[in-house]
């Protein structure tokens, strides 16, 4: 009897025809390997194109190594500030009714929608020589723009609503029960946040700092803008990599390229990791009574 | 810990959520505040508790001005209408946690000491290295409530705690919450929208509508006089029969029944389903049964009267009765309001 019905040929459901299924399979197939799949294999065999040791060279080239370093210096200054600046909103938009909140959650969006090239002009036009602030801070002989802190700002810019968004929509289902049960057993604000608050959005909050750093180091729009590229100094390894590509020297940028590559391989493992963890949705509330409110 | 609320007022925006409140709540009590959604009970615990301030009126803890005590301080044992456990902290550390933050330093032996008693009080030996998630709804309950005594409140406060649990649970812990409220004697405010359990567990019942105070008593006193048409029918079921009020008594078809003190004119009679019965001859209102509907404990009776009023009563389960007969329905005892 069960074996008939295993055996019996099902008919197809709307839209669910073999012929259909396939070439839609086929299609999703096709663009993933062309597109995505295609593109990575090319940078690992392109970088090693022409050998061990010419890749080897690019690596340890002092522009390339500098290009790294402030890669990281970038990241190591705007993660942790976007970390604290995504806690601190998304804290006080899903813990506090204040005037302004949804306001505030809609310009926390906006470096998602507008184009890095924007923000880079954009800073530009407020510390740039003829901007608001040049004056003013060539006078005190400040360099923001074609310098360090130009690209971190723009880093910042960029990548500032990463943590808050993974975390508004969390802290949101979540509510405020926890906090006002840890303030009415007694704790201070602070431990309100470190024993309570923090555990339970530690996964969302890494989720959003590994994104956060994932796209500081690939960020190219808006810091080739405001860096000047210059290189040895002011080039990031996205920049780094074009700079390479225009002067003809494929297999360096190939090798450049690797790095960054290698950097989003990792993104993604972890990525994959947290969500197991719960992170990136909102988490099902464990308790199934708690969803009758 | 007399807790004294006088003149309370708060609004929200443009909601008057509580309009003036004054309760007195006497040490050792055990209060229910009753209100459909929207009355305003909640508003006035949590303004017990501090978790909100309010806009006008005082709130007294003993002699001591409690008003503009926030809540960290304000030494309340709160417990939510969703048990907000810490879902990463097991029962024992959900009960630690706030003789941990206090500012009362006690060592980890005094602490690990008085979670063992609490666990023993509420009957969960054994759980402590559970999660929230590992335990049942009724659980999670007894540990938040475990978890407001750790701190040796001054009062208790509970909102709606049962909502979230089922029938058989509910009646369960309201027995032993009433248990360990005799034998801890702490003074206990409750919310709750089911009348069932205020009158189950409650030595007083404050009836709240519209953000004010309608009616308070012993559950006794508020079920035998209820004193507006709006607490007969929210504190059970209760039929409307429209009446006539002539010199101290009303009219109803062919009975009648006191109503001292109501003006005359048009009234209504609220008469609960057990107050009614069936008669094949009068006197009585005439009325056609329109169903019957069966029950474990006796024969729940629908039917009509002449004038289109639905009324509802029950009958032993023995009686022989059908939808379509006529006859008439007599009246044990009822109450008159005027309209």
């Amino acid at each position: 009897m069960s074996a008939s019905v295993s055996t019996r040929r099902k008919p197809p459901r709307v839209g669910d025809t073999p012929v259909f299924r396939r070439t839609l399979i086929g299609i999703v197939l096709f663009l993933v390997a062309f597109v995505i799949v295609a593109p990575l294999i090319i940078i690992g065999v392109e970088a090693f194109a022409k050998g061990w040791a010419v890749y080897r060279d690019t690596i340890i080239h002092p522009d390339t190594q500098h290009a790294i370093m402030l890669t990281v210096l970038a990241a190591l200054i705007a993660v942790p500030v976007n970390t604290v600046f995504g806690i601190s909103a998304a804290w006080a938009i899903t813990k506090f009714d204040f005037w302004g909140k949804r306001f505030l959650l809609v310009v926390i969006e906006i470096p998602f929608s507008v184009s890095p090239i924007v923000a880079g002009v954009a800073y530009l036009f407020v510390y740039g020589l003829q901007g608001l602030f040049g004056p003013l801070l060539d006078a005190w002989d400040i360099k923001i723009l074609f310098a360090i802190p130009g690209i971190i700002i723009a880093s910042m810019f960029v990548t500032a609503p990463f943590v808050a968004r993974e975390l508004i929509p969390l802290m949101q289902a979540q509510g405020r029960d926890l906090e006002e049960a840890a303030t009415s057993l007694g704790a201070s604000g602070w431990r309100t946040f470190f024993a309570v608050t923090l555990p339970n959005v530690k996964w969302a909050l890494l989720y959003g700092v590994i994104l956060c750093n994932a796209r500081v180091m690939g960020e190219f729009g808006a810091v080739s803008v405001v860096s000047g590229n210059i290189r040895g100094q002011t080039n990031t390894l996205p920049l780094h990599i074009e700079l390479l590509y225009h002067d003809y020297q494929a297999a360096g940028a190939f090798a450049s390229a690797s790095i960054l590559a290698l950097i989003a391989v990792f993104t993604i493992i972890a990525k994959v990791a947290l969500e197991r963890q719960g992170a990136g949705r909102v988490r099902k509330q464990a308790n199934p009574a708690e969803k009758t409110s | 810990m007399k807790i004294r609320l006088e003149n309370v007022v708060k609004t929200f925006e443009t909601f008057r959520a509580v309009k003036d409140v004054s309760l007195d709540i006497e040490s050792g009590e055990l209060v229910a505040l009753l209100g459909p959604s929207g009355s305003g009970k909640t508003t006035i615990l949590r303004m017990v508790a501090g978790l909100e301030y309010s806009d006008g009126g005082t709130i007294h803890f003993g002699d001591q001005d409690a008003t503009d005590i926030p809540v960290r301080d304000r030494g309340v044992g709160f417990v939510f209408q969703h048990y907000a456990l810490f879902p990463h902290m097991t029962v024992a550390d959900n009960i630690a946690f706030g003789m941990k933050v206090s500012k009362v330093k006690r060592d980890k032996a005094a602490i690990d000491a008085r979670v063992a008693d609490l666990l023993r009080l509420v009957r969960l030996e054994g759980l402590g290295d559970r999660f929230p998630a590992q335990i049942s709804g009724g659980q999670r309950q007894r540990v938040a409530l475990a978890r407001a005594l750790a701190v040796d409140p001054k009062v208790l406060l509970l909102d709606e705690p049962f909502g979230a649990l089922d029938a058989n649970v509910r009646r369960d812990l309201r027995r032993w919450l009433r248990e360990i409220h005799s034998e801890l004697g702490i003074t206990t405010l409750f919310v709750t929208h089911d009348q069932e359990e205020a009158l189950d567990l409650a030595d007083r019942v404050v009836i709240l509508k519209d953000g004010q105070i309608v009616q308070q008593g012993t559950p006794e006193k508020v079920c035998r006089d209820p004193q507006s048409a709006f607490v007969m029918r929210f504190l059970g079921d209760a039929n409307v029969i429209a009446a006539d009020v002539r010199d101290g008594r009303a009219y109803a078809g062919d009975v009648s029944v006191e109503a001292s003190g109501v003006a005359d004119g048009r009234a209504e009679l609220y008469a609960r389903p057990a107050d009614l019965d069936w008669a094949q001859a009068g006197p009585g209102i005439a009325a056609k049964i329109t169903r019957v509907l069966d029950r474990p404990d006796g024969r729940r009776v629908l039917a009509e009267t002449q004038a289109g009023e639905a009324l509802e009563f029950d009958v032993e389960p023995e009686r022989i009765l059908n939808a379509g007969e006529t006859g008439f329905v007599t009246l044990r005892r009822a109450k008159v309001f005027a309209i």
